[in-house]
């Protein structure tokens, strides 16, 4: 068994065949058993497998992306619960992408903010007032409010106001460091709530704790999208929009001077860096991510409110990031993930059961004490045994190992002998 | 080329550093010496940018360097490394050099997300460079290791690395030796003479290694509870009425 592991370990081939045969298999076990969460979440995780592997980096996306857009759709498109696996798998995008951008201002540049869904409720409500008749109660122009047809660039436009609140929100606030800025941005999430809440009277721009509802779904050559099985996909694209700016960012001039302010202030300074720029930039850049899936959210729910948009959730974002490891963009795609469906599916399936089993005379379980309602002592449960035995995280972060032949000046080299053969 | 007039620096009653002038000429290698709180650190912090000075003047061949923030100083040509090492400990070796090279590095946030020639080349070549620093102070067999994973002496010689990075005309080196063997110091002096010689650097160290000080610097200035009270040759220095008093005490300069 264990030379079978180690096996495992160092060939691609049997890597491939394994991860292969793990495809197939849970594939079939979903289109066969429609009804079947388990069988839904085991081929996803299926991702968290390929991440494993040794396989290059492009074959790793590509199998990725196969198995998102086509296989894990194409499965479980056979029954009816098509549409409730989808809902999870993009409120599961959503909130990765979200916690990716957290993940830039906690993870990189060591910013302690406990209130980032407020951008995720800018965006969302940019969105909401602007497409419905909400807007006409401060605007009066002809071709307000916009149709579906303008989802597209509010996803831009959502992401930069988020931007801009994530600027205009750091200016003040960065002038106080760790347990103070936590408590400011708190204050900021908490704010913006509020503001959201009661901004329906002199003038109705919000709606105040109504919300607003009848938020149009984004239409594209005159198709409309308004089912979760065609949100996925919009929320893929964004999300992988999302993965690559991260990445990308991450190993850069920008990634390594958020990095150098987490570690070290003012060696960082020292070292060149503008400490107020490189924090508003990944204060910026973290919001603007948020927003663009805040406009994504409020086009598919339809119906916002402020209590979409609580201190619980800020938490859970943050929660993400923790347990999937702070810094690490693959531990927090897997962090936001587990936390997701744990939320949606996992707990849900279990009170389900357990109901089931009250009902039948079984056990017999008061409903004060039904999983979904100790969500939060479950949270706190997962993140003590976390903070344990995974303290820095699920999948920490690694840093960048570079190979040798990347470095070493190989022109130098040819000159030198070039020389020497003259 | 690094000059002060009467730079003061008071925190609320206390004066860490009174009416200090100082001038460092271009290529010298120079000691800033002085007891346990003598103000010195303050001293390098008001240079660098970290502390703006009550009153005085810094200047800079003929600008000014007072009430600018670090990195900007940064920009003007000052490097430093600090006494208590502060390294950005959980990025590797290589990376922390990058970071001291930040100021050169030219592509913005566009060429970086999509990968441009531009980025590509400009982050390839930053590593070579990088690299080569690392090389230069020694370091070249961690270059991916972690820094927090360095020995003392290893984290002292990447702080260092860290600063050239930057391509300073001035290094300040605060304590380089602190913590370090005969060895290690050793090792140190013979990097401290090739870096003047062969980067043109002007040099500015803090140091308490007395043997290190005589040894190495061409200048030395003594401070003492944040005056000024001696400078001068190592020679000049060395038979200092004031500056063994300083030290000693004034019944070690009677009795001598």
């Amino acid at each position: 068994m264990k030379s079978l592991l180690n096996g495992l370990k160092q060939s691609n081939k049997l890597q491939g065949i394994f991860l292969g045969a793990y495809i197939i298999v849970t594939s079939l076990g979903l289109y066969f058993l429609q009804e079947s969460v388990t069988a839904f979440l085991l081929i996803l995780f299926s991702l968290y497998l390929l991440y494993k592997t040794n396989f290059p980096v492009k074959l790793k996306w590509s199998i990725g992306i196969l198995v998102l857009t086509v296989i894990m759709p194409y499965v479980a498109s056979q029954g009816t619960a098509f549409e409730s696996y989808m809902g999870v798998a993009t409120l599961v995008g959503i909130y990765v992408a979200m916690a990716l951008g957290l993940n830039v201002v906690v993870g990189l540049a060591g910013l302690l903010d406990l209130g980032f869904v407020a951008f995720f409720a800018i965006g969302s409500y940019t969105y909401a007032i602007f497409s419905t008749k909400q807007v006409t109660n401060f605007l009066h122009f002809d071709f307000l409010p916009f149709s579906g047809n303008s989802f597209w660039v509010f996803i831009i436009i959502g992401g930069i106001i988020a931007a801009i609140a994530g600027v205009l929100l750091g200016i003040p606030v960065l002038r106080v460091k760790g347990d103070y800025l936590a408590i400011v941005t708190l204050g900021f999430g908490e704010i913006i709530r509020i503001v959201f809440n009661n901004l329906d009277k002199p003038v109705n721009i919000t709606g105040g704790a109504q919300g607003i509802s009848s938020i149009p779904a984004p239409t594209i050559f005159g198709l409309e999208i308004d089912n979760s099985g065609q949100f996925y996909y919009v929320v893929l694209v964004v999300l992988a929009i999302v993965i690559l700016a991260v990445t990308r960012l991450q190993d850069s001039k920008l990634g390594r001077s958020w990095k150098a302010v987490r570690e070290n202030e003012i060696a960082a300074q020292a070292s060149g860096i503008h400490l107020v720029r490189t924090k508003l930039i990944a204060f910026a850049i973290g919001a603007s991510f948020s927003g663009m899936m805040g406009v994504v959210f409020s086009a598919k729910q339809m119906f916002i409110d402020p209590t979409s948009f609580t201190l619980l959730e800020s938490i859970t974002i943050l929660v993400m990031v923790i347990l999937g490891g702070m810094g690490s963009v693959p531990g927090v795609i897997l962090g936001a993930a587990l936390v997701t469906i744990l939320n949606l599916q996992v707990l849900t399936e279990v009170t389900n059961y357990l109901n089931q089993l009250t009902l039948d005379g079984v056990i017999n379980l008061p409903p004060a004490l039904s999983p979904s309602k100790m969500q939060r002592m479950i949270f706190g449960l997962i993140l003590v045994l976390a903070a344990i035995f995974r303290p820095k995280g699920l999948l920490p972060a690694k840093n960048k190992i570079v190979p040798k032949e990347d470095i070493v000046d190989q022109t130098v080299v040819e000159e030198k002998t070039r020389t020497v053969s003259f | 080329m690094l000059k002060t007039t009467n730079l003061t620096k008071s925190f609320g009653g206390l004066t860490a550093v009174n009416n200090v002038n100082i001038d460092i000429k271009e290529g010298s290698i120079t000691a800033v010496i002085g007891p346990n709180g003598a103000g010195k650190t303050t001293f390098f912090n008001m240079i660098t940018g970290v502390y703006t000075p009550s009153s005085g003047e810094i200047m800079l061949g003929n600008e000014s360097l007072v009430g600018l923030k670090p990195h900007t100083v940064n920009k003007k040509g000052i490097s430093r490394t600090f006494q208590n090492i502060r390294l950005f400990n959980s990025m590797t070796a290589l990376e922390n050099v990058m970071v001291g090279m930040h100021q050169h590095l030219k592509y913005g946030v566009f060429s970086t997300i999509f990968h441009l020639p531009k980025f590509k080349k400009a982050e390839k070549l930053a590593m070579r460079e990088a690299y080569k620093w690392l090389e230069y102070v020694g370091l070249a067999d961690v270059y991916n290791e972690e820094a927090s994973s360095l020995s003392y002496g290893a984290q002292r010689r990447l702080e260092i690395a860290r600063a050239l990075a930057s391509q300073p005309r001035i290094l300040l080196l605060d304590e380089p030796a602190a913590g370090m063997n005969p060895k290690e110091t050793k090792e140190l002096t013979d990097l401290i003479y090739q870096m003047r010689d062969d980067l043109n650097l002007t040099i500015v160290l803090i140091e308490h290694d007395m043997k290190l000080v005589m040894e190495i610097s061409e200048y030395l200035f003594v401070l003492d509870h944040g005056e000024k009270i001696a400078e001068g040759k190592p020679l000049e220095i060395r038979n200092n009425q004031k500056v063994i008093e300083a030290y000693l005490g004034k019944s070690a300069v009677t009795t001598a």
